[in-house]
């Protein structure tokens, strides 16, 4: 009977997952493969490709100071923004958690609001803050505390800053989700034991979150270093991340083959990062806050 | 006594701080739609009194009111789309069991994972080698590609809780398996399905890095208008615009959400 079942519903599946692999398998796993092609092959001077097997583009990416420094400032900045999304976003995780349920739902709700905000308008609500004229330098001349703006906007504090602001609602939602999982029995049987509230929560609450912590980080870190869009609107020239070189490479110079070497180390990069935590943590972990 | 005082104030201080990383995520957002209705011409402090001018001057401009359009139509296509597909995937994998399943979740999953600009990148590249030229229907495919794993994980999240039950019963009471999921199935999914095609459309509609590669010339998106803007200066167009986004896409969302909540209890 179970073997029948099994026959009957054979092509059943396929058929039903049809449309949604064959999307993935052609606009995402061939494309993938063909630019680790393409990486191997040559711009000429005319602009037209030499196709064969050329090491060239990848001894520029992986030997070129130039693009040595910007990929660690494209890590340093991640990981900065990373550390900082934890140490503001934990805080709020934990009161939401143990808050009473009907500010919980509204905190919750107002915490999925800026998922829903335009990601640029976002990130450009800081040049009003912060820029020239913006609301700082106004209210600080109105003060008398500065005679003249302060150039605070397009540098890499700016871009960290645009990247936090960003990045945080999704640390503090994975957080939220490990901390709301605790058995609060757990703590109290901690604090009937003789613990102080600060010692259960170091030797329950914080180890038992650290699963939503890890989720949260690595979305922040993937998130955050593989943007361009940041730097773009908040840095100024030298602050370039990674990915605005993909971008250069092949918007601006329409140079494809060293765009593809390019995206294609930035893919082993984050690559290797998630393959890190999936050993360590697992990737089921993120798939919670959809619930 | 001093025990209880330290709990209270160590609360307080949790509370404090929440709220301040509350506002750190709003205010920004609460500036842009306030200098929207500045009167000053150059969009910046100090408010010289409130005006629509800027809400007027945007509806005259005829290349924003284009790139409303374009982005509508894309995001309401790639949500469609990438619901029908998705719905359809999670069927397969909630409902039946078969070889290489987890592989293959993983695969539909893997979008949310590549980074976009990686994403981009190959898929134009592909394109490209295909001497296909871009086009609107490639713009949308490739926004299909990154909404399906939403849509897949939040319908396969909802799916996991209705009971086969419900469709054996169907099943023997002489429904084919179209009817069954017709009239049992989609209707129990049918909030979850709703919040994915919300996703998709939101996330669409928001798209800047993908789109700025995939977009055919002389086609914009609302965001990809922003941000060429932007190259200029900030002007009180862009904080109008601003508004009338963050306008829809929070009253998108949240009308959804009414509308699902409704669709729950007519089903109870």
């Amino acid at each position: 009977m179970a073997a029948s079942d099994a026959d009957r519903s054979g092509a059943r599946p396929w058929l039903l997952m049809s449309p949604a692999l064959v999307a993935v398998a052609l606009l995402l796993a061939v494309p993938v493969c063909f630019i680790a092609v393409y990486s191997f092959w040559l711009r000429t001077a005319v602009g037209t490709e030499q196709v064969g097997f050329y090491l060239d583009n990848w001894i520029e990416v992986l030997t070129d100071p130039f693009y040595r420094d910007i990929l660690i400032q494209t890590l340093r900045i991640a990981a900065v923004s990373t550390v900082l999304c934890i140490l503001l976003g934990y805080v709020p995780a934990y009161f939401i958690a143990r808050s009473a349920t009907r500010y919980k739902t509204l905190l919750i709700l107002l915490l999925m609001l800026p998922f829903w905000i335009s990601y640029i308008i976002r990130t450009m609500s800081w040049i009003n803050i912060l820029g020239v004229s913006g609301a700082l330098n106004v209210f600080l001349l109105w003060l008398g505390v500065i005679s003249k703006p302060l150039e605070i906007l397009y540098n890499e504090g700016t871009v960290v800053l645009g990247l936090v602001h960003f990045l945080l609602p999704f640390m503090i939602l994975n957080i939220y989700v490990s901390l709301d999982g605790i058995d609060v029995n757990l703590v109290d049987a901690a604090r009937s034991l003789g613990c102080t509230g600060w010692q259960a929560f170091l030797e329950v609450t914080l180890p038992l979150s650290l699963p939503g912590l890890a989720a949260g980080s690595l979305l922040c870190f993937v998130l955050g270093a593989g943007t361009y869009i940041t730097p773009m609107i908040l840095g100024g020239p030298r602050d370039a991340m990674f990915a605005n070189l993909v971008f250069d490479a092949i918007i601006t110079q329409l140079d494809w083959p060293l765009g593809s070497a390019l995206s294609l180390a930035l893919l082993v990069i984050l690559g290797s990062v998630v393959l890190v935590y999936n050993r360590f943590v697992g990737i089921g972990q993120l798939a919670k806050s959809f619930r | 006594m001093t025990g209880l005082r330290r709990i209270v104030t160590g609360w307080s201080l949790i509370r404090a701080f929440t709220v301040l990383v509350y506002l750190f995520m709003f205010l920004p957002v609460a500036v842009v739609v306030l200098l929207a209705f500045n009167a000053n011409q150059f969009g910046s402090f100090p408010m010289e009194g409130i005006s629509i001018r800027w809400f007027v001057e945007l509806w005259n401009n005829e290349a924003i009111v284009r790139a409303f359009k374009t982005s509508m139509l894309l995001g309401s296509l790639t949500a469609l789309v990438s619901a029908t597909m998705g719905v359809l995937a999670s069927l397969a994998l909630v409902r039946y069991d078969f070889r290489g399943k987890g592989l293959i979740t993983t695969a539909l999953v893997a979008p949310i994972l590549v980074p976009e600009v990686v994403l981009a990148v190959a898929l134009l590249l592909f394109l490209r080698w295909l001497e296909m030229p871009k086009s609107f229907p490639l713009l949308m495919l490739g926004h299909v590609i990154f909404t399906l794993p939403f849509v897949l994980l939040i319908v396969q999240a909802r799916l996991v809780a209705v009971r086969r039950e419900y469709e054996e019963a169907a099943l023997s009471l002489g429904a084919n398996p179209v009817q069954t999921f017709r009239d049992v199935t989609l209707p129990l999914i049918m909030p979850a399905v709703f919040a994915g095609i919300i996703f998709a459309f939101t996330i669409s509609f928001d798209d800047v890095t993908g789109t700025l590669f995939w977009k055919p010339g002389g086609v914009e998106t609302v965001p990809t208008q922003i941000f060429a803007m932007l190259r200029n200066s900030i002007s009180p167009e862009i904080n109008a615009l601003g508004a009338v986004m963050v306008v829809i896409t929070v009253a998108v969302p949240l009308l959804g959400a009414a509308l699902a909540r409704r669709m729950a209890a007519a089903l109870r």
